[in-house]
């Protein structure tokens, strides 16, 4: 009985900090509502071919359909996918992902000129591009040696009963409700999906990957 | 016939020069994307609710722009923290992990993909060889905070139950389903 109220009393005191959490969705106030919030972020072997990886990466979480109308990829926002093959957590190599005049530009996976904080890219980068698919269209895919690219809006593919977790961080519930209510369902994303053959990305076992967005200067 | 021949070489030639002269305007074309900027980091994930669950108020915009690599000195002692703040019974984890040792592994906000074999975040075998669209994350990292060393504990706490995404994934790219 008494570690319950402790458990319950130090989820109180933190419950005021929370106000809408969910996988990177509108985690931190620097980025919310910014065409570089990040809502996502899934790496997987390609369902359709096993020499292949699937970068998939979501921003502008929580759209509803009327708002998924006129949602657009910030021009301004680069789309960063890190790829560290040697276990350092630094990346060695880099796919980064730019939106201009309806277009998606992927450049990589290449070695960055710089690591860290601030990037540029190499104009000299191997490059897939397609057009930006706009809402209720069929998707739009590019390819170029053997690198797949698709951007625009999607179904929010992340899923979880955020308002019975934001109860029971507040104290008015002491768990989760079976079923639950998935506060994700209905609500759109803009996506950004690369495909790359595993041979680009390392030799060995594994990689270790995360997602960056970052603003033009 | 050597004439002939010349004369491809020619059309060939004035090809060429056509060709380079294409690319030459290509670099110069505004509608290319500006490729002298810089782009300077506002956000950053790796894996799901690392940041939005274990990392409280300002902080977490400064852990947006910490590097991987420096992110378990600056953040794995606040991320125990608020490990033991959620679960204040918390002994090790389902993966066998202390409270230190799973912060700090926590804090390094990268996803490790194998390469070679099967990627998920968990699938009942395999654990944290990548994500894909249809993984139940939140209730994997709800298991690994409150349900103690063999997953049983604080059973309410421990699975929210929504097992599925709202629209069938597609077998085909870009895999994520069409919007609503």
């Amino acid at each position: 009985m008494k570690r319950k109220i402790t458990f319950l009393t130090a989820l109180l005191a933190i419950a005021t900090s929370i106000y809408l959490i969910a996988a990177d969705h509108n985690e931190a106030l620097g980025v919310q509502d910014t065409g570089s919030d990040i809502a996502d972020l899934f790496a997987y072997q390609s369902p359709q071919n096993s020499n292949n990886l699937v970068f998939a990466a979501t921003v502008k979480g929580l759209l509803s359909p009327s708002a998924t109308t006129n949602a657009q990829f910030d021009e301004n926002v680069m789309i960063e996918f890190n790829i560290d093959n040697d276990g350092d957590a630094i990346e060695d190599l880099v796919i980064q992902c730019i939106f201009q005049d309806g277009q998606v530009y992927a450049y990589g996976p290449y070695a960055p000129m710089t690591t860290g904080l601030n990037s540029s890219i190499d104009t000299n980068a191997p490059l897939a591009q397609a057009g930006i698919t706009p809402y209720g269209s069929n998707a739009i895919v590019g390819s170029s040696n053997g690198v797949s690219v698709f951007a625009g809006p999607r179904d929010d593919p992340f899923f979880f009963d955020l308002t019975q977790f934001g109860a029971i961080l507040g104290g008015s519930a002491t768990s989760f409700n079976d079923p639950g209510t998935d506060a994700f369902e209905g609500t759109n994303v803009l996506a950004v999906v690369v495909e790359v053959p595993k041979s680009m990305v390392g030799t060995g076992d594994s990689i270790n990957t995360w997602i960056e967005t970052k603003r033009k200067q | 016939m050597k004439f002939i021949k010349v004369n491809k070489l020619a059309a060939l030639l004035f090809i060429g020069a056509l060709t380079i002269g294409f690319t030459s305007c290509d670099n110069d074309d505004d509608n290319t994307p500006d490729q002298n900027a810089v782009y300077a980091q506002e956000d950053q994930m790796g894996r799901p609710a690392v940041n939005t669950v274990f990392v409280q108020g300002a902080r977490k915009d400064v852990f947006n722009v910490t590097i991987p690599s420096q992110m378990g000195a600056a953040f794995g002692q606040e991320i125990q923290d608020r490990l033991l703040a959620l679960n204040a019974g918390y002994t090790t984890n389902a993966l066998g992990l202390d409270a230190a040792t799973f912060s700090g592994v926590l804090a390094t906000d990268v996803l490790t993909v194998s390469l070679t074999g099967t990627t998920t975040f968990f699938d009942g075998v395999n654990v944290l060889t990548g994500r894909t669209l249809s993984d139940d994350v939140i209730s994997t990292e709800l298991l690994l905070i409150f349900g103690g060393p063999d997953g049983t504990a604080n059973p309410g706490l421990t699975d929210d139950h929504v097992d599925g995404n709202d629209k069938a994934f597609l077998s085909t790219f870009p895999y994520l389903a069409s919007p609503w």
